[in-house]
Order: structure tokens, then sequence, then C-alpha cells
């Protein structure tokens, strides 16, 4: 999970109302909803579901350049339904809008897509898998893809190879978010091989390293009261890799998922993962904690994690931190933070 | 004491209720002109901005297609797809309503009407939603009302947009954001279709509708130039008349300085009582030609402006500091000479004239170089500042020596004037011309103002008429849809007229200047109905050989480009060989021949046709067409439409001008009405000497009138001189300098005439009062002169 974005978005001033972040916590009349012991098919679930409100591919990679420095990448295509039934052409109900970002230790480039669906200019297919949004795209087939993207100031073009199976979080897919019944469904694969080249202002940089791929629909994944989360994939040396998360509302929800390097998942129920802040960044004003203890006991996890930039600040429709970190303690690793709810000056 | 004196000074205004009436009527005529035409430009300055607002036209770059078709919807995805952040544009009229469809997710921050700040309100508009004005008489469902919007203009999701113009899956232009990703593909690869247009160029109403503008300020200025005359003789006659009381107040011990500032901010409390009538009588002339103007506009431009006004802070304002600003400079020669005026001196009326003929010289040297001034800008000046002051100078200069070339031709009259009453007369006019050259002068620049600006529009019209002819020569115009439909139509009007004249174009840059080049077939139709402006012996020899090519007057002049010099189409250079006038056109245009156009732009094809054909059988054709190849009617104009609709445009201009025309001398007259009334008063002293020698009173009363008449004849005779002066600037000078073209002056002898007999009209019934007042001046007020002298 991640409960990685949400989107949708588009375009709203996005007050931290009863509405949960970004609209997330809306009733979802008339849409599909998650349901417990999911069945998965692949390819067609790597495809959109149209029948559920919102949906994303989202992909962050830590990377490593030619020139030694440590690089971050985020490729993200979120999809939300303004109305559960989708028609033909313009009046198709599907909006499309795509985040892409660069990290450097000292600069974060951050573009921003939107789109509608129904004409052609954003989609995602599950066979050939293509995911797009204009000239972005994530080209399948899905475990030896292609992944562009472009701005004003930056873009990179990548390949990336599978090296291991799907990861599924949750109850074998089916992801709770509150002691109620948001929920979603997610998946991840956070196996991917990735290299190529980052175009930067100034120069290009060959770069190398791995990525890690989120997937998730749902239709009302957070509860009313919840105002933003901190997600957390961690990459750890020997191979092992955790998830976990924590929603923030009138009580935090917290949910994690341990994989070993062979693929096989240990998911941890509400209360097991613990993520304190240690430290903040004021970025213009919000104070964004990017110095953190994270805690599974269960698996003897007690590290900090810190941000490689603390102002890998997403300044798009929904602005929100997403950027790598550097993992220390008990474990070595890196891996990438994502924090939503940190807009208003003092939203914690 | 100030509240004695003051209401000293005011139990004046009590007695003379009639001055009062002259000054704040004066001032608020002034006002009423300047702030009616005031209120009309900033009406439409208004709609455009709006306009300009909810299109970002002139803010973005656009991609058209080359042949001015519309575009389909997969060279836009094409293009997105190769990273060009572009945003779809549909256009089209809906029930006299302009329909925009956009796309809002991709539009550019400022294209779109307004950031659709919640999620129901994008839901909204992507369903169906259509913004509009407020007012805005569309029938339609789902209207969403937004004051930002264009007058006349909707805004709707481009889907849905397609779907009220029928036209699924088209798109007319792409708006092209201003940051553009790093890497993108060229845009020859994807869409070697589609033309960049700049910004700055394309759909610019704006320079266009300026030039409507500008004469409408040019008459704003006028209006209150007149009304300013009217404001200082007002004032002057009232400072005049209250010489009596001025002297008896300081006699009492009042001081001076207390005077003077009573009596300013008397003034100055009229001025604002003044100003505020002159504000509502403007809104009000405003809101009834408001109407037309708008109509013309739409008509002339295409340019959307509101037919309702509204009350804008802008031009109420700067009508209200107008107001008093006028008061304030009419004052400040009547309070400077009141403060210089010795304690005891003389209250007599003469004063008014031996003060006039003092400042003769002075006048005489300001109007000599002012008329100077305007003759080195008339040769020497450019650009648009120098047009105008070249126009202050003319008329200030014109308007300050007609009382000193009036006294000239009344003096030579008296020199030569046989008999005692045809002495007195003469003599006694001229006694009177100081009392009354403000007045005159106001007649001076209403009359001329009037000459100036009919020559103006009726030289536009004739010229655009004729225009119209030359460019209208087809009796039938037709556009295809489809390239396949183009060649049906053409086929099928070389079987059933007389002859089919395909209309192709590309829009290129010629001398680094946005240009549309025509490809036209060799034809009868062209070489007898276009006129140039200049053109070598053959134009149309040379230009259908290949070698030569005609432009536009607007080319020619920007590019510095004349008959003879070389000119780089495409791969060739050609030799400029006609130049044509090309009225209203804010880009060049330039001709060259049917086969050297395919051959240099192969891609482009005709999608336009004129038709020859005899007017009779045009409905036939028509017909005919739509039966058999399915040419809808829709897609054809009968040129006998368009004229009759670009008349009825320059009939509602006409409305207009003929509107201000009456107003201005309406004013004028008012002016001389005044100054006779307070005059007649005044010169009973002059007059009672000749009654006594046994001059009728009848006969005194008449001979007021026909000296009223007689003045109006002479300064119409200035004013003529004038008025052709003012429309050969406003036409050679300021519109050259403006818009890039120049405006051929055709003289209106039977329009003048008709003038110069109104203004005479409008003298006489002013002077008809006060003659028939004079003729009923009781004898014993006459007699009264002799036993005591005032």
């Amino acid at each position: 999970m991640n409960v990685k974005l949400f989107i949708i978005l588009l375009i709203l001033p996005f007050h931290l109302d009863a509405q949960g972040f970004a609209g997330l916590g809306q009733t979802p009349e008339g849409f599909a909803q998650p349901a417990p012991d999911p069945i998965f098919s692949f390819p067609q679930d790597h495809g959109a579901h149209s029948d559920y409100r919102i949906e994303w591919w989202y992909l962050t990679a830590n990377l490593t350049g030619e020139d030694g420095l440590e690089y971050g990448l985020q490729w993200t295509l979120f999809r939300t339904s303004l109305a559960p039934e989708d028609k033909e052409g313009w009046a198709s109900s599907q909006l499309w809008m795509g985040h892409a970002a660069v990290t450097t230790p000292d600069a974060h480039y951050v573009t921003e897509r939107l789109a509608r669906g129904g004409v052609g200019q954003a989609g995602v297919r599950a066979d050939p898998f293509e995911a797009w949004i204009d000239d972005w795209a994530f080209t399948g087939p899905f475990d030896r893809a292609t992944l562009r993207a472009t701005g004003p100031a930056f873009g990179y073009d990548m390949t990336m190879q599978a090296n291991g199976p799907l990861v599924f979080h949750g109850d074998a897919g089916y992801s709770r978010k509150s002691a109620n019944d948001q929920a979603s469904y997610y998946y991840s694969q956070p196996y991917f091989q990735i290299t190529g080249t980052l175009h930067l202002p100034d120069n290009d940089v060959r770069v190398v390293g791995d990525a890690w791929l989120d997937r998730e629909w749902s239709s009302q994944p957070l509860a009313s009261d919840q105002t933003g989360w901190d997600w957390f994939s961690l990459s750890l040396k020997g191979g092992a890799k955790l998830m976990g998360f924590q929603l923030r509302g009138d009580d935090t929800y917290t949910s994690a998922t341990w994989i070993e390097a062979d693929g096989t998942t240990t998911p941890f129920p509400n209360g097991a993962f613990s993520a304190l802040p240690l430290g903040v960044t004021d970025i213009e004003g919000r104070k964004v904690p990017t110095l953190w203890q994270v805690q599974l006991p269960d698996k003897g996890i007690d590290v900090t994690v810190e941000a490689v930039n603390p102002n890998a600040w997403m300044e798009t429709s929904v602005p929100y931190w997403e950027g790598p970190v550097r993992v220390n303690g008990s474990h070595q690793g890196r891996g990438y933070l994502e924090m939503t709810g940190y807009d208003g000056v003092t939203s914690q | 004491m100030t509240r004695v004196t003051l209401s000293a000074l005011l139990s004046h205004w009590w007695r003379n209720p009639l001055q009062l009436f002259t000054l704040l009527a004066g001032l608020a005529l002034a006002t009423a002109l300047w702030s009616g035409v005031q209120a009309i430009n900033a009406e439409a300055r208004a709609s455009y901005d709006a306009a300009a607002a909810t299109l970002g036209e002139g803010q973005f770059d656009r991609l058209k297609r080359r042949d001015g078709a519309p575009m389909t919807q997969d060279t836009y995805i094409a293009l997105r797809r190769a990273g060009w952040l572009v945003s779809p544009v549909i256009e089209g009229r809906v029930d006299g309503v302009r329909l925009l469809g956009i796309e809002p997710l991709t539009a550019p921050g400022g294209l779109a009407p307004r950031a659709f700040g919640t999620v129901s309100a994008l839901a909204g508009f992507s369903t169906g939603d259509i913004l509009v004005a407020p007012d805005t008489k569309l029938a339609r469902a789902r209207l969403v009302v937004d004051a930002g919007i264009a007058p006349d203009t909707a805004i709707s999701d481009i889907g849905t947009a397609q779907d009220i113009l029928g036209r699924d899956g088209e798109i007319d232009l792409l708006v092209i954001a201003a940051d553009q990703p790093i890497l993108q593909r060229p845009l020859s690869e994807i869409a070697p279709e589609l033309v960049r247009q700049e910004a700055s160029t394309g759909a610019d109403i704006a320079s266009l509708t300026d030039s409507f503008h500008l004469n409408l300020t040019a008459f704003g200025l006028l209006s209150f130039a007149v009304g300013i005359f009217i404001v200082h003789g007002a004032i002057g006659l009232a400072f005049e008349q209250r010489r009596g009381t001025v002297r008896t107040l300081r006699a009492l011990g009042v001081p001076l300085r207390l005077l003077v500032v009573l009596m300013g901010c008397e003034l100055m409390g009229l001025a604002v009582f003044a100003g505020i009538m002159g504000v509502g009588l403007g809104y009000l002339i405003a809101g009834m030609l408001l109407p037309d103007v708008a109509a013309t506009l739409r008509g002339l431009y295409g340019a959307e402006v509101a037919g309702t006004l509204q009350l804008r802070p802008i031009w109420w304002i700067s009508s209200m500091a107008i107001a008093l600003g006028g008061t304030a400079l009419a004052a400040s020669g009547a309070l400077w000479r009141l403060s210089r005026l010795p304690l005891l001196a003389g209250a007599q009326p003469r004063a008014l004239a031996l003060a006039a003929g003092r400042g003769a010289k002075v006048q005489g040297v300001v109007a000599a170089t002012l008329l100077l001034v305007a003759g080195g800008l008339a040769l020497a000046g450019g650009g648009v500042v120098a047009g105008f002051t070249l126009l202050a100078a003319l008329l200030i200069g014109a308007a300050l020596a007609l009382p000193l070339v009036l006294a000239a031709v009344l003096g030579w009259a008296s020199n030569r004037a046989q008999g005692v009453t045809t002495s007195w007369f003469w003599a006694d006019t001229k006694q009177q011309l100081p009392g009354l050259s403000l007045a005159l002068m106001a007649l001076l620049l209403a009359m001329a103002a009037n000459i100036g600006v009919s020559t103006m529009v009726s030289s536009f019209r004739l010229t655009f008429v004729g225009f119209l002819d030359q460019r209208l020569a087809s009796e039938l115009y037709i556009s295809a849809e489809t390239p396949e439909q183009a060649n049906l139509i053409e086929t099928f009007s070389q079987r059933n007229a007389e002859a089919v004249l395909p209309i192709q174009k590309v829009e290129i840059a010629l001398a680094g200047i946005p240009t549309e080049i025509y490809g036209n077939r060799d034809h009868a139709t062209y070489r007898d109905n276009w006129q140039f402006l200049s053109a070598t012996d053959t134009p149309w020899d040379s230009m259908h050989s290949g070698t030569g090519i005609l432009i536009n007057e607007q080319l020619a002049r920007r590019g510095g480009i004349a008959i003879g010099d070389p000119l780089d189409v495409a791969t060739s250079s050609l030799k400029v060989v006609g130049i044509f006038g090309d009225y209203g056109n804010p880009i060049g245009q330039a001709i060259i021949d049917e086969t050297l156009f395919k051959t240099m732009f192969p891609e482009g094809s005709p999608t336009r046709f004129g038709v020859r054909i005899s007017p009779e059988n045009v409905d036939d054709f028509v017909a005919k067409m739509a039966a058999e190849i399915g040419v809808p009617a829709a897609n054809t104009v009968n040129q006998a439409g368009i004229k009759a609709f670009s008349l009825g445009v320059f009939d509602r201009t006409f409305t207009v001008t003929t509107a201000l025309n009456i107003l201005t001398l309406a004013v004028a007259g008012f002016a001389i009405l005044m100054s006779l009334l307070t005059l007649t008063s005044m010169r009973v002293p002059q007059l009672a000497p000749a009654w006594a020698m046994g001059m009728t009173r009848r006969q005194m009363g008449l001979l007021e009138l026909v000296r009223t008449v007689l003045l109006a004849l002479l300064t119409g005779a200035v004013a003529l001189p004038l008025g052709l002066a003012l429309a050969w600037v406003l036409l050679a000078v300021v519109n050259v300098a403006a818009f890039g073209w120049r405006l051929p002056m055709f003289l209106f002898p039977l329009d003048y005439l008709w003038l110069g007999g109104f203004a005479l009209l409008a003298a006489a019934i002013a002077a008809l009062w006060p003659a028939i007042r004079l003729a009923k001046t009781p004898p014993s007020d006459l007699l009264k002169v002799f036993s005591n002298e005032r």
C-alpha cells in the first residue's frame, strides 16, 4: 500500500476538513467497494479498474549515479472517477494526473500533468501493458518495462527489469486503512532493477538502482477523520524489505508488511509498526518531519530514517512530500518516504 | 462676515436664475458629452478585456492548420503524446452567441475563465455546464452565469461544444502553454499541416477596434473643448456681472482674499453639482448610443461588446475631474482679474470688451504659433501622439484665431458701409464680438468636428463599400468541409456557373511580417474589379506569368516595400507589381498565381470557392447544388447578403455619428443663446441712443437676429476648411500612424451645405428669444439710460 496518494484531486483546494485528506474520505456512492479475500488476475489487474473511484500506479526508485551521488526518482499516474459509470469520448468520467520527480542531494525537480480520459490522452492498458499520460509512459511488458517522463526542467529515460515476484499487502492484497471499513486493494512489485539516464538542467547522468512499484485501488480508502499519512518503503541490506505506514487521525492507524528476500510476506496489524518523528524541516512555513525513528519490534527493527534531501516537497495540485531516504540503526538500507497532510503550517 | 459675504454673493444667482442655469447647464452639457463618449469607450474596452481574459488572446501561441480547416482530435492526441503541452479549443456561434469549447485540465492558466474551485464545478463543466456572462440570451439548459466572461460569449467543455455545434472530433486551434518540456519531437514530424501563430498576431481584434475608439475619443475631446469654451464664457460673464457687487462688498470692507476664496468655493460647489448632472446626462447619452456602438463593433470586427452599461468608476471619476478641472481652468483667469481690479473700478460692461482688446495681440500670437506648430507636425510628424497633438494645435489655434478673423472681416465691412443704420450695425456687431466670441468659438469647433467626423465616416463608408465590391466580386461563395467535397463543388460549379474561382491561402511570414498568401486563378473577375493604390502597367500579366506578386498596403507600409522591389516567397524571389488597399485587416496579404501557389504550397487545397453567376440564378444554383452533391445552403454565402449586412453596420455607425453631431451642435447653439441673453441686458445703454434717434425696437430686434445669423455664417465659413483639415488629419495622419493604412478622403459638399443650414438654424433659434426680448424692452428701461447711468 502505501496509501499513496490519493488524489484526486485534481485541482481542489484541499482543506483538511471532515472529508479527510484530498477528498479521500468522501463517501463513494455507486462505486465498487474492495472486499476481503480478493482474487487477482494478471495481466488484467495491472490495468485500470474504472468502477472504483481512485487508483494509482506509483513507482519510486533509489538510484546511484555514475558520479557516485544518490538520486531519487518518482513516476506516478493517478486515476480518479467523477462518476461510477464511464462514457465514451469527452463525456468520460475518468480524470488522470501524472507526477514525476527527480531528487538529488541538493535539488528536487517536480512536474505534473493532467488529462481527461476517453480521448486517448492518458490511460492504462493491461495487455500489452502501458500506462501513459501525454508523452510520459510506463511501457511493458510489465516485467521488462521502459519508463519516461519530461518536464520543463528535467526528464528521464529508464529501463526496468523485475527480479522477483509481486507482493500482496494486508490480507492477501486486501489492505485495511482504518479500524472501520476503509480498505483498498494493494500489491507491489518491489524488485525492479532500474537503469537509464536522468536529464538534468546542467547535464545528463547515467544511473542504476532499484525501483518499487505500488498498485492500489479503492473507492474510499480513508476514514473521514484521517488527515494524512506517513508511508515508508525500505530496502534493507541482506535483501529484506519493509513497507509500513501510519494514518494520522483521531487515533493513529498503522500497518506493515515484512518482505523476505525471496518474496515471502508477513503482514502486521494495527499497532505493530510505529514511526516517531525525531526532527522537522521548515519548508516555506510548513513543518515537515524528515527524520524518523521507525520500529517493528517483531522483526527487531529499530532504525532511523533520514531524508536524502529534506526539501523534497511536491509542489503539485495536491502538495505533499516524497523523497529518497537513508536507513541506519539496527539495519542499514535505503528507501522512499511519502508524507501527506503537512500542507498547513499547523496540520500536525 | 464670511456668512454675510457669501449670502451677498449668492444673492446674485437668486436675482439672475437664468445665469445660474447657463453656468450649470453649460458645465453639465460639457461634462455629459465627454462622459458619454468615455462611458462608451470604457464599456467597450471592459468587454474586450473580459474577452481577452477568457480566451487568453494575445497571451499564448497557437497552432492552426495551414489551410484554416479544423484539425482532428487525433492530431491533438498525437501532439500531446509527443510532448507538446497544447490545449484544444473549438469555436462557433449559437443563437448569435460565440461559443468557445475548451478543455479545462490542459488549458494554460489564464485561459480558463477561472480556476475550477471545486470538484463539483469541474464535474459540472465537463458534463455540460455552459458558462455565460450575465444577461446572455442563449436558449440552452445548464447555463451558469459567470461575470468574468465576455458579453455574448459562452464557454463550455470542448465535448459539450462539439455536441452543440455538431462537430464531433473536431478542433479549431490548439493553445500552446508557455512552459514546454525539455524533450519533444518537432512539430514537422507529428503534424506538418499545422502552423504556429505567435501570441501577438492572429485574432487580435484590439488593433481594429482601437480605430473605432480613436475616432470616438477624438470626438470626445472635441466635445469637451466645445464644452470648456461654454463654461469659460459662462463663468466669465458671471464674474463680469458681479463687478458691481464685488465693488460694493469691498467698499464695505470685505477683504479681497476672502472674496476670492469664497467665489472659488462657490464655483467649485456649482461645478460638483453640474458635474453630477453631467455624469448622469452622459450616462443617458451613452445608454442610448451603446447598443448601436456595440452592433457596429460586432459587425465590423466581430468584437463582442455588452449592449448595456455599467457604472464604471473610471469614467465617472474622470468626468467629475474634468468638470472640476474645466471649471478651475475657466475660473482662474476670472479670479485673477478680480484680484487685480482696482478697489473702486467702474463696473461698465465695456470692461469686458476692453480687456478682450488688450488680450487680442497675445491671443493672435498664440493662435499663430499653434497653427504653425500644426503645420510643422503635418509636414514632419509621425505617430499617433503627433497626430493628436496636431489635432489639438490645429483646433485650439483656429478657435483662438476666430475672433481676430471675424474682427478683421467686420472692420473691413464697417469701413465700406454706406448709410447710418448700416454703419451702426457693423460697428455694433464688432462691438459685441468679444462677448460672443467664446460662443462662436464653440460653434466653430462644433461645426468643424461635425464636418471632420462626418467626412471621415463617409469616406470610410465609400472606401469600404468599394472595397467590398472589389473583394466580393463573385456572386456566391461556397465553403467545402472536406477536400473531396471541394472537388465536387469545383466540378459542379464548372458545369452550372459561368466561372468558378478557388480561394486558397496559407499563412507565412513575408519580410518578417505575418502574411496570408493567396493563389489566384487568372480571371476577368479580378482584372475588372480590383483597383490598386499603385501598380506597374501590367500587374495581372506579371503576376500570372509567375514572376510578380501583389501585396496589400499594410505589408507594403510595414515592410517598407515599394513597386519593383523583390520579395522572397518560399524559395523564389518575386517582384512586387501591385499594391492594393486592404481595409480592416491587421496582417499582411499577398497574391500570387494559382499554378505557382500549388508548386510552392502543395499541401494546401482550396476550401472556398467564388462562383460567377447571374444574380437571379443564385438561389436556383444553391438549391441544385444541395440536391445534387449535398452541399447545404449553410455553406454558401450570397454576396448580396454580405453587402447588405456591411451597409447595415455602417448605418448604425451613422446613427452614432449623427447623434453626436446633433448633440454638439445643440450645445453650441445653447452657448449662443446664453451669451446673447446675457448680453441683451448689458446692451441696453448702447441701444438706447439708437432708439432715441428713431430706430424702432422691432428693427433693433430684427437686426439682432440678422447679426447672429451673419456671425454664424462667417464662423461656418471658417469651420469648413478647418473641418476638412480635421478630416485629413484623422484619415491621412492618425489612421496611418495607428493602423498602417490610409483612407482616401472624399468630399461631400451637399452634406456640408445641410450642416451649414443646421448651424444657421441653431444660431437663429438661439437668437430668436433674445431678439424678441429686445424688441419688447419697455421704453421706460431705455429711457432710464438717459436719466441714470446705471
